[in-house]
């Protein structure tokens, strides 16, 4: 039975981070399609690319806004609610936190600031150096937020001090974790993959409706190749060595998700089937024959290790959930790539524009890559359970020892309240920014 | 090592109650300076291209205090939970407020972010104010260094008190009073005519509020806080910074303000740190004071990381903040000409 504060603790971090990773990986993701169409701009004459990246960056700047305030209370909740895990990992957590906000989010922030107010005041130039800026500083707080949860999921650099804190051996150490490489690799192309199927998703939309037709060909030519290569790389080679990894240095976490109960040698790769936690089966199980021991070993025969092979009490506490979590990312992985493949093809072909059906196909798939991004975020972070630092610090050591369960709920009713109405507005905005559409260049406002 | 750390954070968030608290008063004169929608928009433009880059000062602050005191990071942000967490949704709807309401054309919509602008703002000042208090006045910190503050217990300063007291209450107050006079400032120099007109009378009639305020502060802080006498008396040194802010004072009182707006912005911001800075001297060395047990107190030496993790620290961040400071004194000089009222030419009209 889990304790209540720890329940009501652990439900907000996860509410407050789902909902805030909702944001930036739609910006980390346009902001790279942004430096490109930035950079059409100023190779080309004209105002045509102008146009495309200013409505681009209006959207940009909308979920930025959403991502910005969403943020904060992530960093103050390591102080607030895990008092004891700030105090035990600060040493090493600490450092990566301060990074992101010294070299990340003041580059992000200051340059949208000049973005939005200074487009009329400053030359394409400098428009362009903001937006690489802006880029810039998005990726690295990709980066530096990832090398602290690489850290959490593989500790490395670190020293255990004579009052029992952590600190950090090599900074150096923390900010190349092996685990950062694939992790990073693979967090980043997913949303390099979630930008361009919303990119497409809304030019979609104005080509069926038929507005807007100049700037939605514009935006298709971006965003399909662009999604097409994420999504291959999602899977291969980032995904797969992403799972290798898992296998490497947190084989119980492994074994939940694909749902192998007991070790076995050459074992199957499970595409279909439910879980049974009485019974330590899966139902309904459809299967590759020795495809993970493949896949993990490079070896049909290899002996992949069970949850049977590990203790009782270092098991992930929703292996379910874990179980098809994962299969939910891996599942629309295969999805994502049909979709934009075939948008490639028909792109390549030069009949992507009047394929009605394949663009309502690719108007209805913008929310998969975020349920897929969320499905991994809790494939990683259900599966690090019981461990907050992986193999070092149990999660229920982590909470703050004053802060009592009624407080916890409190405001983990208030984030629900605050988040449901966010989430509503969000959409409610969007709506409003797609009805209004792109400024064309024959009813421009000279702006 | 540890003193160089305490003197950087102090410095840090020094950093943003100047630059974030001129966005706080922006806020609280809003409904009493801006009489139309061109004037709304001017004070829009006026904070617009710098307050998100502002607000990233509160965030690389606490991180920072994370980096260098984590025992101090864990206790006083578990501590003020209630305090910190109402903190978060003011900032939130802060945020929102700003970027959204040129999302919307109907006056409704308009008004109500206007609203929810001004209320967040004034309390956020409130909230600032109401958290320098509780540090100055102390704390309930246990044995092992933690505490947990009730939004009140008799509003009594004693052992066990609780957010609120008479005396947060009165730091709150200077804090709200102080900002919107250092937000005013901000305003008359990035305004002109009427608007600029108005701004400086509130300006003065701010001022009026705050001197008393201020005064109380210096006969209540070391009643109080006992410590804090005793740090001055150790430390004479360290007079001038009240000294400095009494200066700040009457030169922003004696500032022509139409002629010199930009003396007047940096006389309210050196009254805002050195205010801040008097306050940070008097509890040197201590983080968090205790109420129940001086020896409970958490210190910068108690409260620090180990060295290796400081000595790293001083490797990059020095340099990275000098960076920022390089890159946001460019953007603050790119807007530096008076606000006009386009808004953003991103912005749907
Ligand atoms: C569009 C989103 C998306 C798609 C299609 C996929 N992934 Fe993924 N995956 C993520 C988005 C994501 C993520 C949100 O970015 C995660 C969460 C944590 C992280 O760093 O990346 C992640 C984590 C993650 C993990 C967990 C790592 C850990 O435990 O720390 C594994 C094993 C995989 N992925 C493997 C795959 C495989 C084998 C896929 C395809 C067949 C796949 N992912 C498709
Ligand atoms: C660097 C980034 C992150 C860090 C340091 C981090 C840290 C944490 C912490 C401290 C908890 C609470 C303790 C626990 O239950 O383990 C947690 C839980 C969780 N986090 Fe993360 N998190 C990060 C990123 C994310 C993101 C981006 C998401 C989602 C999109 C996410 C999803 C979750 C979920 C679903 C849980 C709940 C796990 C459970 O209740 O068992 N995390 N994480
Ligand atoms: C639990 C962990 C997390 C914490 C503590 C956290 C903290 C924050 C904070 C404080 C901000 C506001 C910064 C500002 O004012 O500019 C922010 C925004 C942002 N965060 Fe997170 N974050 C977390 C998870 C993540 C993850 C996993 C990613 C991406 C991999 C990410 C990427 C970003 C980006 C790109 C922004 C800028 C705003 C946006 O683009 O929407 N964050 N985060």
């Amino acid at each position: 039975m889990m304790d209540t504060a720890l329940l009501y603790d652990r439900l907000q971090f996860a509410v407050t981070a789902t909902f805030h990773y909702l944001f930036p990986q739609l910006t980390m993701g346009l902001a790279l399609l942004l430096v490109y169409l930035r950079s059409r701009d100023l190779l080309s004459d004209g105002d045509h690319f102008h146009h495309v990246a200013t409505f681009w960056t209006r959207i940009f700047a909308l979920s930025f806004a959403f991502g910005v305030v969403t943020g904060i209370p992530l960093q103050f909740q390591f102080g607030t609610n895990w008092a004891r895990f700030s105090e035990f990992a600060g040493g090493i957590v600490g450092q990566t936190l301060a990074m992101e906000g010294v070299f990340a989010f003041f580059l992000e922030s200051s340059f949208l600031g000049l973005l939005l107010f200074g487009a009329s005041r400053v030359s394409r130039g400098i428009l362009w150096l903001a937006t690489v800026l802006l880029f810039v500083g998005a990726w690295l707080s990709g980066y530096f937020i990832l090398a602290t949860n690489a850290w959490m999921q593989h500790p490395v650099a670190y020293r255990v001090t004579p009052d029992g804190r952590l600190t950090v051996e090599s900074l150096m150490g923390l900010l190349t974790n092996p685990w950062l490489h694939w992790q990073f690799a693979h967090n980043m192309t997913a949303a390099v993959a979630t930008g361009a199927f919303v990119m497409a998703a809304v030019c979609a939309l104005y080509l069926l409706s038929g507005r807007h037709r100049a700037h939605a060909e514009t935006c298709l030519r971006t965003a399909v190749p662009a999604g097409a290569l994420a999504s291959v790389l999602l899977i291969t080679p980032t995904g797969h060595e992403s799972a290798r990894q898992v296998f490497e240095f947190q084989p119980v976490k492994g074994a939940a998700f694909e749902g192998l109960f007991r070790t076995e040698r050459g074992a199957d790769l499970l595409l279909i089937g439910q879980p049974n936690m009485e019974t330590m089966t899966i139902d309904n199980p459809l299967v590759v024959p020795s495809a993970l021991s493949l896949l993990v070993y490079n070896d049909l025969y290899a002996k992949v290790k069970g949850l049977d092979a590990f203790p009782r009490q270092d098991w992930p506490d929703h292996i379910a959930l874990l179980y098809y979590a994962y299969h939910i990312m891996a599942g629309l992985g295969t999805l994502l790539l049909a979709v934009m493949g075939s948008a490639l093809i028909r792109l390549w072909r030069g009949t992507l524009f009047t394929a009605r059906r394949l663009l309502w196909l690719l108007m209805l798939s913008a929310p998969l890559p975020y349920l897929a991004t969320t499905a991994g975020w809790m494939t990683a972070e259900l599966g690090r359970q019981p461990w907050l630092v992986y193999g070092l610090y149990r999660t229920e050591e982590g909470l703050s020892p004053l802060v009592h369960s009624g407080n916890a709920l409190f405001t983990l009713l208030g984030f629900l309240g605050i988040y449901l109405a966010l989430g509503l507005l969000f959409v409610l905005l969007l709506v409003e920014t797609l009805r209004h559409g792109p400024t064309e260049p024959d009813v421009a406002r000279g702006d | 090592m540890e003193t160089l750390w305490y003197a950087l954070l102090t410095c840090v968030f020094i950093a943003y109650v100047v630059l974030d608290g001129y966005d706080f008063g922006v806020g609280i004169l809003s409904p009493f300076v801006a009489r139309n929608e061109t004037e709304r928009l001017r004070l829009r433009t006026a904070i617009g291209p710098v307050w998100t880059g502002n607000e990233v000062w509160l965030i690389a602050g606490s991180a920072l205090l994370f980096l260098a005191f984590p025992k101090a990071f864990a206790a006083g942000f578990s501590g003020f939970y209630l305090a910190l967490m109402i903190m978060l949704w003011l900032l939130m709807g802060r945020g929102l407020a700003f970027e959204l309401r040129e999302h919307g054309e109907h006056e409704l919509w308009r008004g109500f972010w206007d609203g929810i602008f001004f209320l967040a703002n004034l309390l956020l000042a409130f909230v600032a104010g109401l958290l320098v208090g509780n540090l100055l006045r102390g704390v309930p910190l246990e044995a092992d260094g933690y505490f947990f503050l009730a939004w009140w217990t008799d509003f009594r300063p004693g052992a066990q008190p609780g957010l609120l007291d008479w005396f947060t209450l009165l730091t709150g107050a200077t804090m709200v009073a102080l900002l919107t006079l250092h937000g005013g400032s901000f305003l008359t120099m990035k305004t002109r005519g009427a608007l600029q007109a108005r701004t400086e009378k509130a300006v003065q009639s701010t001022l009026l509020m705050l001197t008393p305020l201020l005064l109380a502060l210096v006969v209540a802080v070391p009643f109080v806080q006992p410590f804090f006498g005793r740090h001055y008396k150790a430390a004479p040194i360290g007079s001038v910074l009240p000294l400095l802010a009494a200066v700040a004072l009457l030169s922003r009182r004696l500032t022509p303000v139409r002629r010199r707006p930009v003396v007047g912005f940096a006389a309210s911001s050196l009254l805002v740190a050195a205010l801040l800075a008097a306050a940070a001297w008097g509890t040197f060395p201590n983080l968090l004071i205790a109420t129940t047990d001086q020896t409970h107190s958490l210190t910068s030496m108690t409260a620090a990381a180990e060295r290796t993790g400081l000595e790293a620290g001083l490797w990059w961040v020095p340099a990275g903040l000098a960076l920022v400071i390089v890159y946001q004194v460019w953007i603050h000089r790119l807007f530096s000409e008076p606000a006009n009222s386009d808004a953003s030419s991103l912005t749907p009209p």
